[in-house]
């Protein structure tokens, strides 16, 4: 056993690195530097520096625009991305759409959708959860109800849409049938966000950002040509994406990045005549997270090895989403807890708080929804305990 | 990036399970507690001839030159089904002791029947202050003619009572904390000057009190430099309790979720409540992420750096007593009424890992020594 990387390895990650510190703008380095929030044209500007340096979509195959890395590459390139805090691109064309177009999609399809995803030229968002359809996403009740002419007409109401104000498509699962179990009943849309009958209402985190929308429906014309695959057979092509590059959701470089920045500003920061970081209550709490984010780490390593070989993802590779947030989150009242008093203010002007404290707050609310997106935690729980520890079900 | 095991490894983790499962499932540990040895001496000669003792020693000391990652596969293996052979205490402390501090010649004449499973080492490193800091220690060694006599009190000696060498710590010089001055001597139990006072413990081992009053003890390698060589060994104990620990935290959660299968109230298995399924799955993340940090620790175990070693191996143990003591006492409140009786083996998982976590560094002392790596304050 080894857990090292190999010289190639190491160099891949070298050139990487440097290439980076070329690469982002100034104006966004600076940024990256104290994690403030990017606006939605900075991080299309960094789409497509990387889109122009054929780095966007590291985990597409060759033949349709990828770079053709194995798996330790592309997580050596993303650990290496939020080690720098670049802005995080956009994953509903890049991580989810786009391969769904690629496994499941028509020749037409991937033709017409795939290259400007890859350009950022289309910008996408996800229309799966409705105010009634959370974490029992099979009950939705957007309809697509088909015409004579083979077309759909979409009705209905879908939220935590984030970011569709600034989308340009948006993936939608609606029902196309009412008379059968829930989930034989979903198909899969791609539809144009400037389709009549859209309605687009952006709303506030708690993180006083407006990632979030509400997205209404109503009597929107969606072409037969948008369909994904064969009718009512959504639900299957919706779950065959989760599972894809699990080594990735940890985030081990985002906690890795707060830790540091919270130790950077302990060191600074002066409690009775000396800097919090030689504080041993203190220090020995911040070294127990670190610890932690260490055994993710390997963890993260373990489930990668396994994947470079090929198999299919094992046991630990399950637990990398559930634990990786909690400590996003663990990581991220660290730091709050080291700003102390600044840690109380809320988007004043500059020079109020030191630069590197500015965005805590905002993240500090903001990664509560890391635990709850993507499949809550619970429900994580739920398919651990049934599918890998075989829990008998109710 | 690799965590295959290799053909070798593989076979000889499947040969060590097997034997765990066949030939000492927990019910040997529940007799042989009730002895005065604890073990079987033919057990351990057994595990002599398949080359298990010796796996991570040299060939010329009578091993079979591999790493400590063999030796802590075997742990690993040896704690699903806790068996008694007291492998960490005689091979791992008192073999790599000696390995470490005795001339290499003075090694090579020594270690052989150790690794045959002919003989029982115990390292006396421990006393009544400093939590087993190696140099923390009162003992006194002071030459006599060609030879040096011992007086001091050492404690808790892990398998001490049924060995036949002592490897004691002692000053030849210096006070107590100083860095240097700490010398290892090899001691007879048997020899005059000697007190050996057998001490049951809660896991079912044995230990000893072991008095020294100008007991005669040879000095293995240089005098004065023996608390580097400590720290080291008792960093393999460490590595080596992360990798038995990470074998108890699988037979507990294996052992919890059969439970679960199995018992009914209210009509149903209790493996449907989603409250306990949820808490049987934190046992399951609990136990492959200090599964994970284990296996660092194996690696990082032999690393000839020392800053490297003890990173891996502080991380490893103190997820250790953050993740092993979770999963115990949950798994025992998952097993309800039955998990606190003597009778269900639950409680000899809890037991055994109490004495892992508490064993070469507790949480407060590993989570200080990680935070006081040079590498905890780099790149600032």
């Amino acid at each position: 056993m080894d857990m090292s990387f190999s010289p190639e390895q190491e160099a891949f990650r070298a050139e990487v690195r440097s290439w980076l510190r070329e690469a982002l703008p100034p104006e966004l380095a600076i940024k990256a530097e104290h994690d403030a929030a990017f606006s939605h044209e900075e991080v299309m500007t960094w789409h497509q520096i990387l889109a122009a340096k054929g780095w966007v979509a590291p985990h597409w195959p060759k033949e349709h625009g990828g770079p053709g890395w194995d798996a330790t590459q592309r997580y050596i390139f993303s650990q290496e991305l939020e080690l720098m805090g670049t802005p995080q691109l956009s994953p509903f064309g890049l991580a989810m759409v786009g391969p769904l177009i690629m496994q499941f999609g028509s020749a037409e399809q991937q033709q017409r959708f795939l290259p400007k995803i890859l350009s950022g030229e289309e910008v996408w968002c996800q229309g799966y959860s409705e105010p009634g359809a959370g974490s029992d996403l099979a009950s939705l009740t957007t309809r697509a109800d088909k015409q004579a002419d083979g077309d759909y007409l979409l009705t209905g109401q879908k939220t935590w849409t984030t970011y569709a104000q600034y989308a340009d498509w948006i993936f939608v699962l609606a029902r196309t049938n009412q008379d059968v179990k829930q989930q034989a009943g979903i198909s899969f849309f791609l539809v144009d966000m400037k389709t009549p009958g859209i309605t687009v209402k952006p709303f506030l985190t708690t993180g006083g950002t407006p990632a979030f929308c509400e997205t209404w429906f109503d009597a929107v014309r969606v072409p037969k040509e948008n369909l994904i695959g064969q009718e009512n057979m959504g639900w299957t092509y919706a779950k065959a994406l989760l599972g894809h590059e699990r080594t990735l959701v940890a985030g081990v470089g985002i906690s890795a990045r707060t830790l540091l920045r919270a130790k950077r500003l302990a060191a600074e920061i002066q409690v009775n005549g000396a800097p919090l970081l030689e504080d041993p209550a203190f220090r020995a709490k911040l070294a127990k997270t670190e610890i932690k984010l260490e055994a993710l780490r390997v963890t993260v390593l373990r489930a990668l090895a396994s994947a470079q070989l090929g198999h299919a993802p094992g046991a630990e590779s399950s637990i990398l989403k559930l634990r990786g947030t909690e400590l996003q989150q663990e990581s991220i009242d660290l730091l709050m807890e080291v700003i102390g008093h600044d840690g109380l203010s809320w988007f004043n002007a500059e020079g109020v708080v030191p630069p590197r404290a500015e965005s805590a707050p905002s993240i500090f609310n903001y990664v509560r929804a890391a635990t709850i997106y993507a499949g809550s935690n619970e429900i994580q729980k739920n398919i651990i305990a049934k599918l890998i520890l075989g829990l008998p079900s109710a | 990036m690799d965590f295959e095991l290799s053909d070798d490894q593989r076979l000889l983790v499947r040969t060590v399970a097997d034997f765990c499962k066949k030939e000492s499932p927990v019910t040997r540990l529940r007799q042989l507690r009730e002895t005065e040895l604890g073990w079987e001496p033919r057990t351990l000669a057994q595990m002599g001839e398949l080359g298990w003792l010796g796996v991570m020693f040299p060939e010329e000391y009578g091993g079979l030159g591999g790493s400590f990652t063999d030796t802590a596969l075997i742990l690993e293996q040896l704690g699903m089904t806790l068996v008694p052979e007291p492998y960490l205490a005689s091979i791992v402390l008192g073999g790599l002791a000696v390995r470490f501090a005795a001339a290499p010649e003075r090694a090579a004449e020594l270690l052989p029947p150790l690794l045959a499973g002919e003989e029982v080492w115990a390292l006396a490193y421990a006393e009544a202050q400093g939590r087993g800091a190696p140099s923390d220690i009162e003992t006194r060694a002071t030459q006599r003619g060609d030879g040096y006599r011992l007086t001091g009190e050492k404690r808790w000696v892990l398998a001490g009572h049924g060995a036949s060498r002592l490897i004691v710590s002692a000053r030849t010089a210096g006070d107590p904390r100083d860095a240097s001055g700490v010398s290892l001597f090899l001691v007879d139990p048997k020899a005059p000057g000697v007190t050996v006072t057998r001490v049951d413990c809660m896991d079912g081992h044995k230990a000893a009190m072991v008095s020294l009053a100008d007991a005669p003890g040879e000095l293995l390698g240089e005098a004065g430099a023996a608390a580097p060589i400590l720290t080291r060994v008792l960093d393999y104990g460490a590595a080596a309790a992360c990798a038995e620990g990470s074998g108890i935290m699988q037979a507990v959660l294996a052992m919890t979720r059969d439970y679960l299968c199995d018992r009914a109230q209210f009509g149903v298995k209790i493996g449907t409540f989603q409250a306990l399924q949820h808490r049987a799955v934190d046992l399951f993340v609990e136990t492959e992420l200090a599964k994970s940090s284990a296996i660092a620790a194996m690696i990082a175990a032999d690393d000839e750096r020392p800053e490297e070693r003890m990173r891996a191996v502080s991380a490893a143990k103190c997820q250790l007593t953050l993740s092993g003591g979770f999963v115990v006492r949950q798994g025992t409140q998952l097993h309800g009424g039955i998990g606190v009786t003597d009778e269900h083996d639950i409680g000899l998982y809890f037991k055994r890992m109490h004495s892992l976590v508490t064993l070469f560094g507790d949480e407060t002392f590993h989570t200080q020594r990680f935070a006081s790596l040079p590498s905890f304050t780099a790149h600032l």
